[in-house]
C-alpha cells in the first residue's frame, strides 16, 4: 500500500510550497465547479446540451474552452520560469521543477493550447464559410474533441499524481530512456500525445473531406475563402505529418516499457533517428499552427479594410508552396548534428525558400488595405500587430537558416526569441484575432472593444518587452533551458526586462478574461448576424447560428459570397420563401464519444503506471465503445420544417 | 483619435524599453559578436550579412504599414481613394516576388561557400592538433591522443593553431559550445562528430553545453585556455612530469551523474574514446565512429 502511494505521489508532486499551492488551487477550482454545477442544477444541461453534442459549433466552443484554459496553465508555467530567471542563482525553483515547467509549458502550448484553438476556429467557421450544415463526420468530430480533452486531462494529471515530464517538449532520447528518466512523467507525455494524436488525425480527415465534398453549389475551389484554403492544407499536413510523431512516440514508449532499443544509448540504439522522426512531424507542425492563423488574417484584413483580398490566386499558390516546402526543411532543427555540409546547405536553402511565399503573403495583406477603408477593431489590431511581428520573426528565421550562423544561435535564447516571435506573433495573435472576430457568431453577443483593446496593448507591448531582450541574451551566449545562471555575465538586466514583459502578457491575459466576463454581464447582442459588415457566408446567418446552420443552402456566385449578395440586393438579401424550407437532418446526440475518450484515458493511465490490468480494462472499454458505435445506425434526427420556419421567421429571414 | 494618441505614447514607451538593452549592454557581454577566432568571425559575418538586408526589409514593412493604416483609415473625412473591388496587380506581385529572391541570393551565396569551407580543417596555418571530447553527465572529458594528456572541465589549446575536436558522449546528448571561438556541435552517444575551432588571441574562453541533458545541465561549463605554442608545450611536459594517469576506477567514478572540479591526467585508457581500431563497446553495443581522415595524420 505504501509503495502504491509512493508511486502515486513521488516527492516532486509535493516537495515545494509553490507546488503545494498549485495543488490546492486545482482542488479548490475543481470543487468550485462541482458546487456551482450542482447548486444551479446544471449537470443535466451540461450532459445533454454539451458533452453529448455532435454539433460542430458547440464542439468548437468546447475546444475554445480547452484552449483558453490551457493558455492559462501554459502561461503560469511561463511566469514561473521568468520569475526563476529574474535573479542570478535564484532558488525559487529547483533544477528539476524548472525542467518540468519548461517541458509542460512547451507541450501544453503546442498540443493543448494552439491545436485545440485551431480546431475551435475550424469547427466554428469552416462549415459556415462553405455553406455546409455540419462537418462530414459529426460523430467522429465529437470523438476528436473528447480524445483531445481526455489527453489534456491525462497530461495535466501528471502534475498532481505521478510527477510531470521533465525532458523538454521535444523529449529527445536517450534522456527520456528509463535509466536516465525513471519517473512516470515521460510516460504521461507519451501516452497523452499518442491519444491526442489520434483525435488530431481524425480532425484532419474530417475537415479535408468536409471541404472537398460539402461546399455549397457554386463554391468552386478558387471561390473558397482563404481561411477555408488554410484549413484544407492544414488538414492535409496533419494527415501526412502526425503519423511520423506517432511512430517516434510509440517507439520511445516501447523503449521505456517494452525493453526495446530503438533510441537507447547502448545496444545499438540510434537517438538521432528519433530527432529525425520528431522534426519530420515537427516542421510541418509549425505550418499546421501558422497557416490557420494566416487564414484568419486574410479574412480579418479584407473585412476590416472593406475591400477584396489582394492577390487571391497568389495567396492560394503561396499557401500550397508553403505546404509543399514544409516537408523539406526539417533538418534545419539540427544542423549541428553532423549531417555534413551538403545536407546542411540543402536544408538551409529550402528553409530560405519558404520566406518567398511568406513575404508575398505579407505584401498582399498590406495591399489589401491599400485604397481600402481600415477599421481598427480588436481583430484588426491583432492582424496589424501580426504583420511587423511576423516579419521580424521571419527575419530572425532567415538568420537561423544561414547554416554557419545557426551553429552559434541554435539552442540559445536567440532561438527561443525567434520561435516565440513567430508562434506568438503569428499563431497566438491570429487565434485571438479569430476569437474576437467569430465570437459574436459563436455566442450571439459582442466582446467589449474597449477592454479588448486594453488586453491587446498589454499583450502586444508585453510580447516585445519579453522577447527583444531574449534575442540579445542569445547573442550574449545564454543557452536555453538552464534553470539558473551566475551573476556577472551581463545576463541579469536583460532577464529582468524579459520577466517584466512576461508579467505584462500575463496581465493582458487577465484583462482578456475580464473582457469576456464584462461582455457577458453587459451583453451587447448581435441582432443582425452581421456585426462587422462581413464578406463571407457565416455572416449571412443569425448569431448564434441555429443548429441546422442554413435553412436553405445558398448558391455561391462570388469569392466574397455574402458581400456580393448584399450588394446585388441593395443591402436586402433575398430571403427564402416559407415553402422552400424543408425538414433537415442533424446529427443526433451521443454519449459514445465521451465514453471513448474516457476509455482511452483509462488505457493511457494504466500504461503510464504499467498497471496492466487497468490498461487492459481501458482497452476493452475502447473496443466495446467502438463496436457500439459501429452498430449504432441511428445517427441523425430530423428537424421538422415548421420548427425551422418558426426559427427563421423569428429572425425575420422569411420572404413575406 | 483617442486611440491614436494613446497608442503613440505606448509606442514611445516600447521604443525606450527596446533600446535600453542596446544602450546598457555596450557590446561587452555579447560573446557572439566578440569573436576570438576565425570560425566565430566567419559565423558573425554571416549573421550580419543576413541581419542587414533583413533589417531593411523590416523597416520598409513597418513604414509601409504605418502609411497604409494612417492614409486609409475609415474616418468620415478621409479623402484617400477607395477601390473596394481592386483585387490584384500582376506587376506589383511580381515585384515582391523578385525582391525576396534577390535578397535571399545575396545571403545564401556566401552561406553556401562558408558552410563548405568551415566543414574542413584548414591545413595551411600550422599543424592541427586533435582533442577528443566526451560529454558525461554533467562534465566534459578532454583527451589529447597525440600528447597522452587528459583533462576534465578545462582544455588548453595553442593559439593560431586549428584544433580538431572529435565529439562523442557517454550520456544523453549535449552540445559542445565555445561561443567566442565558434558555433556548437552535438555530442551524441554512438557517433563521433568533428568540429574544428581556432583561437586567434590568448585568453580564457567559456565553453558550455547548450543542449538540455538533465538536472546538472545548467552547470555543465568548461573553460578553454588558449596559450602560446611554447606555453602549450611546457604545459604538456609539466603534466607529463607531475600528473598521474586516469585509471579504470577513476574513469568509472567520472561516469557517475554529478558535477566535478577540473582534473588533469597523464595517460588514459584507450577504451574511453571510440576508435575504429579497437571498437568501442558499451553494454554490448558497438559504437560506429565516423571516418575522420585527419585523425590518421595527427594521432600517428
Amino acid at each position: 500500500m505504501g509503495a502504491i502511494i509512493a508511486k502515486l505521489f513521488p516527492p516532486s508532486t509535493y516537495d515545494s510550497a509553490i507546488i503545494l499551492g498549485a495543488d490546492a488551487a486545482i482542488i479548490l477550482v475543481s470543487a468550485a465547479v462541482v458546487i456551482i454545477l450542482t447548486k444551479y442544477k446544471r449537470w443535466q444541461w451540461l450532459w445533454k446540451e454539451w458533452i453529448t453534442s455532435a454539433d460542430h459549433k458547440k464542439i468548437g466552443i468546447m475546444y475554445l474552452i480547452v484552449a483558453v484554459t490551457m493558455l492559462f496553465r501554459g502561461g503560469v508555467d511561463a511566469l514561473m520560469m521568468r520569475s526563476q530567471l529574474a535573479i542570478p542563482d535564484n532558488t525559487l525553483l529547483t533544477a528539476n521543477h524548472y525542467d518540468e515547467i519548461f517541458t509542460t509549458h512547451g507541450t501544453i502550448m503546442v498540443f493543448f493550447m494552439a491545436m485545440p484553438f485551431i480546431f475551435a476556429l475550424f469547427n466554428v467557421a469552416v462549415p459556415l464559410l462553405i455553406g455546409a450544415r455540419d462537418v462530414a463526420f459529426p460523430r467522429l468530430n465529437a470523438i476528436s474533441l473528447w480524445l483531445t480533452i481526455f489527453a489534456a486531462l491525462l497530461f495535466n494529471v501528471s502534475f498532481v499524481i505521478g510527477g510531470s515530464p521533465n525532458a523538454g517538449w521535444t523529449a529527445y532520447p536517450p534522456l527520456t530512456e528509463m535509466s536516465f528518466n525513471p519517473g512516470l512523467g515521460q510516460n504521461y507525455y507519451l501516452m497523452s500525445l499518442l491519444i491526442s494524436g489520434v483525435g488530431t488525425v481524425a480532425t484532419g480527415v474530417n475537415f479535408l473531406v468536409t471541404i472537398i465534398r460539402m461546399r455549397a453549389p457554386g463554391m468552386t475551389l478558387m471561390r473558397m475563402p482563404m481561411f477555408v484554403w488554410s484549413a484544407l492544407v492544414t488538414s492535409a499536413l496533419i494527415i501526412f505529418a502526425f503519423p511520423a510523431l506517432t511512430v517516434a512516440l510509440a517507439l520511445t514508449l516501447l523503449d521505456r516499457v517494452g525493453g526495446s532499443t530503438f533510441f537507447t544509448l547502448g545496444h545499438g540504439g540510434m537517438p538521432m533517428m528519433y530527432v529525425n522522426l520528431f522534426w519530420i512531424w515537427g516542421h510541418p507542425e509549425v505550418y499546421i499552427l501558422v497557416l490557420p492563423a494566416f487564414g484568419v488574417f486574410s479574412e480579418v484584413v479584407a473585412t476590416f479594410s472593406q475591400k477584396r483580398l489582394f492577390g487571391y490566386s497568389t495567396m492560394v499558390v503561396s499557401v500550397l508552396a508553403i505546404t509543399a516546402l514544409s516537408f523539406g526543411v526539417w533538418v534545419h532543427h539540427f544542423f549541428t548534428m553532423g549531417a555534413g555540409a551538403s545536407i546542411n546547405v540543402f536544408f538551409g536553402l529550402s528553409t530560405m525558400l519558404i520566406a518567398i511565399p511568406t513575404g508575398v503573403k505579407v505584401f498582399n495583406w498590406i495591399f489589401t488595405m491599400w485604397q481600402g477603408r481600415v477599421r481598427l477593431t480588436v481583430p484588426m489590431l491583432y492582424a496589424l500587430a501580426f504583420i511587423p511581428t511576423f516579419v521580424i520573426g521571419g527575419a530572425s528565421g532567415v538568420m537561423l537558416a544561414t547554416v554557419p550562423a545557426d551553429y552559434q544561435l541554435n539552442n540559445t535564447y536567440f532561438l527561443v526569441a525567434h520561435f516565440h516571435n513567430v508562434l506568438i506573433g503569428g499563431v497566438v495573435f491570429g487565434l485571438l484575432a479569430g476569437m474576437y472576430y467569430w465570437w459574436p457568431k459563436m455566442f450571439g453577443y459582442m466582446l467589449d472593444e474597449r477592454w479588448g483593446r486594453r488586453a491587446f496593448w498589454l499583450f502586444f507591448v508585453g510580447f516585445w518587452v519579453t522577447f527583444v531582450p531574449q534575442y540579445f541574451l542569445g547573442l550574449e551566449g545564454m543557452p536555453r533551458r538552464i534553470f539558473t545562471y551566475p551573476a556577472g555575465l551581463g545576463w541579469t538586466g536583460l532577464n529582468q526586462i524579459s520577466t517584466v514583459g512576461a508579467f505584462m502578457m500575463g496581465a493582458g491575459f487577465v484583462v482578456l478574461v475580464y473582457d469576456i466576463l464584462y461582455s457577458v454581464l453587459h451583453m451587447v447582442r448581435d441582432t443582425t448576424g452581421d456585426p462587422w459588415n462581413g464578406r463571407t457566408l457565416e455572416w449571412s446567418l443569425p448569431s448564434p447560428v441555429p443548429e441546422y446552420n442554413f435553412a436553405v443552402v445558398p448558391i455561391v456566385n462570388d469569392r466574397d459570397a455574402w458581400w456580393e449578395m448584399k450588394r446585388s440586393g441593395n443591402g436586402q438579401p433575398n430571403w427564402p420563401s416559407a415553402k422552400a424550407i424543408r425538414g433537415l437532418h442533424v446529427p443526433k446526440h451521443s454519449a459514445q464519444p465521451f465514453f471513448l475518450g474516457l476509455s482511452f484515458f483509462i488505457l493511457g493511465w494504466g500504461v503510464v503506471y504499467e498497471w496492466w490490468w487497468i490498461a487492459l480494462f481501458g482497452l476493452v472499454a475502447v473496443l466495446a465503445s467502438l463496436v457500439y458505435a459501429m452498430m449504432d445506425y441511428d445517427e441523425v434526427e430530423e428537424i421538422d420544417p415548421d420548427t425551422i420556419r418558426g426559427i427563421e421567421g423569428r429572425f425575420g429571414r422569411l420572404q413575406a | 483619435m483617442g486611440l491614436r494618441l494613446g497608442s503613440n505614447r505606448k509606442l514611445a514607451l516600447l521604443a525606450i524599453l527596446l533600446l535600453t538593452p542596446l544602450l546598457s549592454g555596450c557590446g561587452q557581454d555579447f560573446l557572439l559578436l566578440k569573436p576570438a577566432g576565425p570560425v566565430a568571425r566567419t559565423e558573425m559575418h554571416l549573421m550580419e550579412r543576413a541581419a542587414i538586408p533583413m533589417g531593411i526589409v523590416i523597416l520598409f514593412v513597418i513604414v509601409l504599414l504605418a502609411i497604409v493604416v494612417i492614409r486609409f483609415r475609415d474616418t468620415p473625412d478621409n479623402k484617400a481613394p477607395y477601390t473596394p473591388d481592386w483585387h490584384g496587380s500582376k506587376r506589383l506581385e511580381t515585384i515582391w516576388f523578385v525582391i525576396p529572391v534577390l535578397i535571399l541570393a545575396f545571403i545564401s551565396v556566401p552561406m553556401v561557400k562558408q558552410t563548405f569551407k568551415l566543414a574542413k580543417v584548414p591545413v595551411t596555418s600550422g599543424d592541427p592538433i586533435t582533442i577528443d571530447v566526451v560529454s558525461i553527465d554533467w562534465k566534459w572529458l578532454f583527451e589529447y591522443p597525440g600528447q597522452k594528456v587528459a583533462t576534465v572541465n578545462y582544455v588548453k589549446i595553442p593559439v593560431n593553431t586549428p584544433v580538431l575536436f572529435e565529439l562523442t558522449a557517454y550520456s544523453p546528448m549535449n552540445t559542445f559550445w565555445v561561443p567566442q571561438l565558434g558555433g556548437m556541435e552535438y555530442t551524441m552517444p554512438g557517433r563521433v562528430l568533428p568540429l574544428w575551432l581556432q583561437a586567434s588571441y590568448a585568453g580564457v574562453y567559456t565553453g558550455r553545453s547548450a543542449n538540455f541533458s538533465g538536472s546538472g545541465y545548467a552547470k555543465m561549463i568548461f573553460s578553454v585556455d588558449a596559450v602560446s605554442s611554447s606555453q602549450f608545450q611546457s604545459w604538456i611536459s609539466q603534466v607529463a612530469s607531475t600528473a598521474s594517469p586516469l585509471t579504470g576506477p577513476e574513469y568509472q567514478s567520472l561516469l557517475q551523474q554529478d558535477l566535478v572540479q577540473t582534473q588533469t591526467y597523464y595517460g588514459y585508457p584507450s577504451y574511453t574514446f571510440p576508435s575504429q581500431l579497437n571498437g568501442f563497446t558499451l553494454n554490448g553495443g558497438m559504437y560506429i565512429a565516423s571516418p575522420l581522415p585527419s585523425k590518421k595524420s595527427t594521432s600517428a
